[in-house]
């Protein structure tokens, strides 16, 4: 008798585990603390007099609603979220036509992206001719960034004042790019086209977040969001290359020369409708290229870290004084993004309550050996740079310089105390969202304020 | 007697906290125990305590392991941190100024004296 009754309760549990499984914010090891928790109150029920089955009824019904405690789950773990936000949402005759309705926005955004790119071209500017491309290159961003935000603006239905903000600094980078008198070839003018559209990107963030930018989780998915929209962008000019490349191939025999409409529509427009869809796809199809970016990061984390040691090794081996040219602090800046990449890919795709591991251990290598050699560099070049005096190129290198070495030595300082055990992950987490404050004031910092100290050089 | 959500909810941190202070706990245990000291007032929808305690060991405040006692299910304790006990001490003091200015305000209506009673506050 009280087997049967054992066996009706195991049956249920399992059933109710199998329904539990479905919700994806629920992973298997909150399965099990949960039903550890069902089990003990059976067992108290069926005590007090209960039958069995009596017993599991009151006990799911005080555990509350599956639905509601997936949403808690999801709230508090949004890394997992992250992964079924589009998974979760089964065929559901609402929610399919709300997806098409986001497919028809970002459609209309990316053709905006492409109508606008070629709106200077009405007013005589030509994109082939080297006197105007100057103006192309300084706005490159404008016309990419405010499209995509746009999108955010329509998909996250942001309002108010956040729309307020958005707009004022959208037009402030439109002023920083055309209000100041810079010439094609001067040096603001690159330092512009690369600083602008990190500026605008981080206002980007802005409409993503729509508006909770002072939260570090969603700072944190702005950052994954980055990371993956990067991704898509490469895989997206990488299948635009090919076709171009087949497109011009395939015309040339019937004697069509199509390399003018690629160069002045194709290229441009596609760019900047690129950015839009690459954006969309991040937020559309979330589920796949997870699976992706952490991999890469596990797999390029010890190959970077065995470099920068081998490197480290060579300098001692040889002693040899660095050859420091100008260009390579631009090399050294370049390193140290790449390292502050693969760092913020991999806490961002980390589970935070996981123990620390070998990878973290890996990682404080990467961090450490990449601060060592940029020391190396830094102290090698500050005698020479007064010598060179100082330029926009210059201090911009140096300056991005000293601020990603900031980050990276607390970075390394935080990975050591949380390897220790000290403290908990969620530092390293907060450290990184709130460091991008300064990314932000550096960006601005370069396109507002450089050209007129420097007198537009 | 019924206490509002929102009370509810705010209270649920410093008494998961008070409650590991005391020892290392699972969480049958800690919503058995709420509802003993609350004569079965402070009633919890039970599964939303675990979302709590994953929310507190994220923040640093507790640690879980997994273990099996001897012939036991395998089960999830927590263990209050250092930090923990400091955001307990906190939440102490916040509460203890709570109390005392409604006590304050309190003082020569004793509850169920007060002639209007407050309009509900809707949420």
């Amino acid at each position: 008798m009280s087997t049967a009754y054992d066996k009706e309760i195991e049956d249920q549990i399992a059933e109710w585990r199998a329904y539990m499984h479905k919700h994806r914010a629920l992973h298997d090891t909150d399965g099990d603390e949960l039903e550890d928790h069902l089990r003990d109150q059976i067992a108290d029920l069926t005590q007090a007099g209960l039958r069995a089955d009596e017993s599991f009824l009151i006990a799911v019904k005080r555990l509350g609603s599956l639905d509601e405690l997936s949403r808690e789950f999801a709230r508090e773990h949004s890394e997992r979220l992250w992964k079924q936000l589009v998974l979760a949402s089964e065929p559901d005759p609402t929610k399919t036509s709300g997806r098409r309705h986001d497919f028809f926005v970002m459609l209309g955004c990316a053709v905006a992206a492409a109508i606008g790119i070629k709106i200077p071209a009405i007013f005589g500017l030509d994109w082939s001719n080297d006197s105007d491309v100057a103006v192309y290159i300084r706005n490159f961003s404008l016309f990419a960034l405010v499209p995509l935000a746009a999108y955010f603006v329509w998909q996250r239905r942001v309002r108010g004042a956040v729309l307020g903000v958005l707009s004022g600094l959208f037009i402030l980078g439109a002023v920083a790019a055309n209000v100041y008198p810079l010439a094609v070839d001067s040096q603001s003018t690159v330092l512009t086209a690369i600083h602008l559209p990190l500026a605008l990107w981080l206002v980007v963030g802005l409409a993503y977040t729509a508006g909770n930018w002072r939260s570090v989780r969603h700072r944190m998915d702005f950052i994954r969001f980055t990371g993956e929209w990067l991704i898509y962008f490469v895989l997206i000019a990488f299948g635009g290359g090919v076709l171009t490349g087949l497109a011009a191939g395939i015309f040339y025999p019937i004697g069509i020369d199509i390399e003018p409409f690629i160069e002045s529509w194709l290229l441009p427009c596609g760019a900047v409708g690129a950015v839009v869809v690459a954006g969309w796809l991040v937020e559309a199809k979330q589920s796949v290229i997870e699976n992706m970016a952490p991999v890469l990061t596990q797999l390029f984390t010890p190959l970077f870290a065995a470099t920068l040691l081998a490197f480290l090794v060579a300098v001692l081996w040889t002693s040899a004084g660095l050859d420091v040219d100008r260009d390579v602090l631009i090399i050294f800046d370049l390193l140290l993004v790449v390292v502050l990449g693969l760092l913020l890919y991999a806490i961002s795709a980390r589970d935070p309550a996981k123990d620390p591991g070998l990878f973290d251990r890996l990682q404080v290598v990467l961090v450490a050996s990449a601060l060592a050699i940029d020391t190396i560099v830094l102290l090698a070049i500050t005698g020479r740079i007064t010598e060179w005096g100082f330029t926009p190129n210059k201090l911009a290198a140096l300056g991005e310089n000293v601020i990603l070495l900031a980050n990276l030595a607390w970075t390394c300082w935080l990975l050591v105390n949380f390897l220790g055990r000290r403290i908990p992950f969620i530092h390293l987490e907060r450290w990184q969202t709130s460091y991008l404050t300064v990314y932000a004031a550096w960006a601005w910092t370069v396109v507002l304020i450089f050209p007129p100290v420097f007198n537009f050089a | 007697m019924h206490i509002a959500k929102d009370l509810v909810a705010a209270s649920a941190t410093p008494l998961v906290l008070g409650i590991l202070a005391e020892g290392e706990s699972y969480g049958y245990a800690i919503i058995k125990q709420v509802k003993e000291l609350s004569d079965g007032r402070i009633e919890w929808t039970d599964g939303l305590l675990y979302p709590l305690l994953h929310r507190l060991e994220r923040l640093g405040y507790v640690e879980s392991t997994w273990r099996a006692s001897a012939g036991e299910r395998r089960r999830k304790y927590y263990r209050i941190t250092d930090r923990g006990k400091a955001e307990l001490a906190a939440q102490q003091a916040q509460w203890a100024t709570v109390i005392e200015t409604l006590r304050g305000v309190w003082r020569d209506t004793p509850p169920g004296m007060i002639a209007h009673p407050l309009p509900e506050v809707s949420t």
